[in-house]
């Protein structure tokens, strides 16, 4: 019931909306990276850690700590606060929430068959996966020796299957074709979780649209930019592009012919909203084009909670606690390779 | 006003005098001088590093040693419990160690266990594959062997062809070969058996159907009991699976699936003979190591039971060791001199007990040079602190809930420990149920040491906490239940017999009619003799009113008294003037007049209207009183005191904020310091220090403050004391519910002849006399007592914005954690 939220979000969404309301609310401060930069070793940084709400998960750790210890158990942290939401969750709720790992799922399918293909160890690439992105046989991905089978014996399982309907050939697996495989996947998945977004309607689909288009629109250029100078011809970058966003059409034409970055930033400095991110790159630079594009997404997905009775809140609130990690991890890192200089460098501030 | 001039001072109204002192500690004797101080537990530390963050601090390290040591001992306690032993409650009796030497003992304790663990581990996992290979025996066997029969019925050229393993070797050997399904026989029908978690079975069993294009046989057959999964440990319900297949590729792929499933594999031999052989062996390699698992779970628990001996004690060293180096962190550390400065507070009388313990610590630590202790001035006000014993200590609370008083200001919770049980009681007058919680309160009391040691339910807890408060409360409900005669709200004769007596023998029309007077009203209380009369209710009905307006006035008028001595202590006569004065005024004249009323009422017996008396006070105060006349020169009286009311109200609304504002402009203008207080003259004197007093004087926020507190008494003297008719409703509330579960519950099924009815009569009794009357109704009187005292009480006099002198002491630490 479009603008009729307020009525009737409550009843099964007000609980979960206060809850990760709350847990937003447990997101790093400026304060705190500024003293967590300051650390000198990664004893200082549990240190700090323990005051917030990481400190339950890693008081417990002994002391010669590594920055993997870190990130798995804020990571920990993440997935139990993701799985208490998901059982209270009711429809269409739960679905929502389960969408969210998807595109984990993706990564860990991905990172498994890249693995298996360079005959690694499969139980020392599940440890490698995310937690949020795991199934039941997703250890059975080992066994598959090209797409067909991969979907035919794993696959067909998971929610990704109906996402794989476009990449089943019986090629057999190679990093260029699991990588076409990883963004025909995700963009199936992009489109799919857009139109399911759009069904809920109201400020949930308003919210959400503007999310996954940036997602869609960031995608694309990296696609674009990692493609340069393979043989990935025309076409083919083509279909990858989610058929959405704000890019859709003309900017796909457009970023589909692009043979250098210069020619991606011509291509992308004609939409306004993507003007101010390439505006601080000087030219030929790609390397602050993640960074930048990740501070614009934290400042879009703030927003989210800014309005009340929508679903956006959960994906924010997720995508920030996400970001938050990877800057933990960059921070432990940088403390635990000496590199203090460089700690700046990916920290994307979050308030 | 001598008398008033020359009261004893009144120290139990009043926290403790504070101070404000600086410690300059020599850094040898500092750690030393600290934990003294936290064993006396009467110095809070002013935090002076505010500024930097906890790993800047100078002692970081030493509180991450004691962090590590904490997570050592949480580990150790971990573990013990784990195994099912207790830690000793009693500590051992052993000197003080060093914190190096408990540090290094914590690590070697923790290197044992984990090696301990670790073997114990790897035993334990050899063990539950052998219990897993004994139930793939079981199950699997028996498989095999209908498969056989089956297959020798059907299709005889299959039984060559069946997979049998003959090169068994060793059951040591056998975990490691387990993989190796026939390798004899290359093509024909093979099969693998194993165990896997029941809930992956089914998809298990999917995966090998698409895995193998359908071209497999699968079986499998519940394992009834409980398995230790050996990789996890954990106890799980599993499925025995037998499945065949043909061909090397398949073979292949099955152990990949049934990796990635997580089965364990478990070769088992086609012969029966075989089979036999095998499962004696596995039987018996699990006797023994069941018997070194047995032993080494004895040596581990001895090892945890010597630690278990020392873990409370050890927990209690670190736990002080990291509340010592907190504080320390909160000094400021002067390299050059090579000392640390620390501030706090402290109350007067502590400083000579402070200076002993601090010359101790200088004793002790064989250090050069003594410990400053000076006293120094402060900008901030001090922190408030009560001494309390364990009987005054749940009225404080009471008090505090609220807000905690202001420094030395006129402490409410004084004259609570008396009226807040006595208005409770009030509301909940019945010797019955009064004796239901004085036993209650008695048993609390009786076992306060075993209560007190240990850990009890959130709602024990809270009735521990206010022992001492349902004590006073249930002694007082008695009082009051005999003075309302209502036991059970049963009436009884015990002063004595009633005053009343029926019109004729028969007694046929006392409900009608009514009784005669015929002796002495009675003694002490109610005359029982009301009870199911007509006229029961207006007869209590105007008792309870008009006593609870007498206590409600008495109350109010206890609270502006508190604030003229709160004034008068703080040296400010301006409020005396024009706060205190007309507030008196006002109330009594209004208010307190009705009080008059009523007792002159009570005691002429006067059947005059009070309603009416005070209505047209207000309304006409010239007319003639009539038949209402309660004594002579009432009406003169009235008038004098209307306009006296009416005088009161712009005597507290405007002469305190304009003659606040004439000694602001005279003070900058006139350069007249008469006014000032001596505090003010220090800040001139000491330039540096960090106070300035930039006040503001902002007249018009000044005197719409007035304004809005006038407007407040004015109302709130009308509110309040309607308000303290709730004494009266809900005492009656409880009557009117004792008396209708009596009543209606109790004598309706005593009625009956019937054993059934009348017990379950008597158990409704029973239970809604203990959860609706002794429960229900003890937390609603109990929460009405709160509300008068706070507001209507403390409303006249407390500003309570001060703060709790939290000193560092490690008796606090002890329960903080558990």
């Amino acid at each position: 019931m479009y603008g009729f939220e307020a009525m009737t979000f409550n009843i099964h969404g007000g609980y979960l909306e206060a809850i990760v309301r709350g847990h937003r609310s447990g997101l790093l401060t400026a304060a705190d990276y500024n003293n967590l930069c300051q650390c000198e070793t990664l004893d200082d940084i549990k240190m700090h850690l323990s005051a917030t709400e990481y400190g339950p998960y890693l008081q417990n750790e002994p002391s010669p700590l590594h920055t993997t210890t870190i990130v798995e158990k804020c990571t920990l942290k993440l997935v139990d606060e993701y799985k208490h939401m998901l059982c209270q969750a009711t429809e269409p709720l739960s679905t929502f929430l389960e969408y969210i790992t998807y595109g984990h799922m993706i990564d860990n399918v991905v990172l498994i068959v890249t693995g298996t293909l360079h005959e690694r160890d499969v139980n020392e690439l599940l440890e490698k996966c995310h937690p949020l992105g795991m199934f039941d046989s997703i250890a059975t991905l080992a066994v598959a020796q090209n797409m067909r089978e991969l979907y035919r014996l794993v696959l067909v399982d998971t929610p990704l299957a109906p996402y794989f309907s476009e990449c089943i050939t019986s090629e057999d697996l190679d990093d260029m074709n699991i990588e076409i495989m990883r963004n025909t996947l995700y963009k199936a998945y992009l489109e799919d979780f857009y139109r399911f977004c759009k069904k809920l309607g109201g400020a949930t689909a308003e919210i959400m649209s503007d999310l996954l288009a940036f997602e869609a629109d960031r995608r694309a250029v990296n696609i674009t930019i990692n493609s340069i100078g393979t043989e990935l011809t025309r076409d083919d970058r083509r279909k990858l592009y989610s058929s959405f966003g704000l890019l859709y059409p003309y900017g796909h034409e457009e970023l589909a012919v692009c043979e250098d970055i210069d020619q991606v930033r011509g291509v992308m400095e004609k939409y306004p909203p993507y003007q101010s991110i390439f505006a601080k790159m000087s030219y030929g630079e790609s390397q602050m084009l993640d960074k930048a594009f990740y501070e614009e997404e934290v400042k879009r997905e703030c927003l989210a909670f800014e309005q009340q009775f929508h679903y956006g809140v959960f994906f924010a609130y997720m995508r920030l606690r996400e970001q938050e990690i990877r800057n933990l991890m960059w921070i432990s890192e940088c403390v635990a390779q000496n590199q203090k200089s460089r700690v700046h460098d990916s920290v994307v501030f979050i308030f | 006003m001598n008398f008033l001039e020359n009261l004893p001072v009144m120290d139990f109204m009043r926290s403790e005098k504070m101070t404000f002192v600086q410690l300059i500690v020599p850094v040898e004797s500092a750690h030393r001088a600290i934990s003294y101080l936290g064993e006396l537990g009467l110095l809070q530390f002013k935090d002076l590093n505010d500024d930097k963050s906890p790993f800047q601090r100078t002692f970081v390290n030493q509180v991450k040693r004691c962090g590590e040591m904490s997570r050592k001992l949480r580990f150790f306690k971990d573990q013990i419990s784990k195994a099912g032993l207790v830690v000793s409650a009693h500590p051992g009796m052993q000197p003080d160690i060093d914190l190096e030497e408990l540090e290094m003992k914590l690590s070697e304790h923790e290197t044992e266990l984990i090696e301990m663990n670790s073997n114990s581990e790897k035993l334990g996992q050899a063990y539950n594959e052998l219990q897993e290979f004994k139930l793939v025996l079981q199950k699997a066997g028996s498989f095999l062997v209908s498969t056989k029969s089956h297959a020798v019925a059907e299709e005889r050229e299959l039984d060559e062809n069946i997979y049998s393993r003959d090169d068994y070797v060793d059951s040591a050997s056998l975990l490691d070969e387990e993989m190796q399904p026939g390798t004899s026989n290359q093509a024909g029908l093979r099969f693998i058996s194993g165990i896997i978690c029941k809930a992956k079975a089914l998809s298990f069993e999917r995966m090998l159907f698409r895995a193998t294009r359908g071209n497999m046989f699968f079986n499998q057959a519940p394992a009834e009991q409980h398995v230790i999964d050996p990789l996890s440990t954990e106890v799980v319900e599993k499925t025995v699976f037998v499945v065949f297949f043909s061909g090397e590729q398949a073979k292949t792929k099955i152990m990949k699936i049934c990796e990635a499933f997580g089965a364990n594999c478990y070769p088992v031999p086609e012969d029966t003979t075989k089979q036999r052989q095998i499962t004696r062996e596995v039987l018996s390699r699990l006797s023994e190591l069941e018997a070194t698992l047995d032993a080494g779970i004895r040596h581990r628990n001895t090892a945890l039971s010597e630690i278990g001996f020392h873990l409370r004690k050890w927990t209690i060293r670190v736990r002080k060791e990291k509340a010592v180096y907190d504080t320390l962190n909160m000094l400021n550390f002067d390299v050059t001199k090579k000392c640390l400065v620390g501030e706090g507070w402290c109350p007067i009388f502590a400083k000579p007990q402070l200076q002993e313990a601090l010359q101790r610590a200088t004793i002790d630590s064989n250090s050069q040079v003594g410990i400053i202790f000076h006293v120094m001035d402060a900008v901030e006000s001090p922190p408030t602190y009560f001494r309390t014993n364990r009987f005054t200590n749940a009225y404080q609370e009471i008090v505090d809930a609220y807000g905690v008083a202001r420094y030395q200001e006129a402490n409410p919770a004084v004259y609570t420990v008396m009226t807040f049980p006595f208005l409770f009681a009030v509301m909940f007058g019945d010797w019955g149920h009064g004796i239901c919680l004085l036993l209650g309160a008695l048993f609390l009391v009786a076992r306060e040491k075993k209560l007190g040691s240990q850990k009890l339910g959130s709602f024990l807890e809270m009735a521990f906490g206010g022992r001492y408060v349902i004590l006073l409360m249930a002694l007082f409900s008695i009082y009051c239940g005999l003075i309302y005669n209502e036991f059970f709200s049963v009436p009884f004769h015990i002063f004595g017999e009633s005053a009343y007596k029926c019109r004729d023998t028969t007694c046929s029309d006392s409900h009608t009619v009514g009784l005669v007077k015929y002796r002495d009203p009675y003694p002490f209380g109610v005359d029982p003799s009301w009870r199911g009369s007509r006229t029961e209710l207006p007869f209590l009905n105007s008792l309870k009113m008009k006593m609870s307006i007498l206590l409600g006035i008495t109350q109010m008028n206890l609270g502006i008294i508190l604030s003229y001595f709160n004034a008068k202590f703080f040296g400010s006569s301006l409020d005396i003037r024009y706060q205190f004065i007309p507030q008196l005024i006002f109330l009594n004249s209004l208010f307190g007049y009705l009080a008059l009323l009523i007792v002159i009422k009570w005691c002429t017996g006067s059947k005059a209207d009070l309603y009416h008396v005070m209505i047209y006070m207000f309304l006409s105060p010239t007319d003639d009183l009539g038949e209402n006349e309660l004594f002579w020169g009432q009406r003169p009286l009235q008038i004098l005191l209307l306009l006296l009311a009416l005088v009161a109200v712009p005597w507290m609304l405007f002469p305190k904020p304009l003659i606040l504002r004439k000694l602001h402009s005279e003070r900058f203008q006139g350069r007249s310091y008469g006014i000032l207080g001596t505090s003010e003259m220090d800040s001139d004197m000491e330039p540096d220090s960090a106070r300035q007093h930039h006040e503001e004087f902002n007249f018009s926020e000044v005197f719409v403050h007035q304004m809005i507190h006038s407007i407040e008494f004015v109302l709130g003297a009308v509110s309040n004391t309607a308000s303290y008719l709730r004494l009266w409703a809900l005492s009656l509330a409880h009557s009117e519910l004792s008396t209708v579960f009596y009543e209606k519950v109790l004598l309706l099924a005593w009625g009956y002849e019937n054993f059934a009815i009348r017990l379950v009569g008597l158990l409704v009794f029973a239970f809604a006399t203990a959860f609706i009357l002794l429960m229900m109704e003890t937390l609603s009187a109990f929460l009405h007592a709160l509300r008068l005292h706070w507001v209507e009480y403390q409303g006249k006099f407390y500003h309570g914005d001060g703060y709790k002198f939290g000193p560092f002491s490690f008796s606090s630490l002890g329960d903080e954690e558990e």
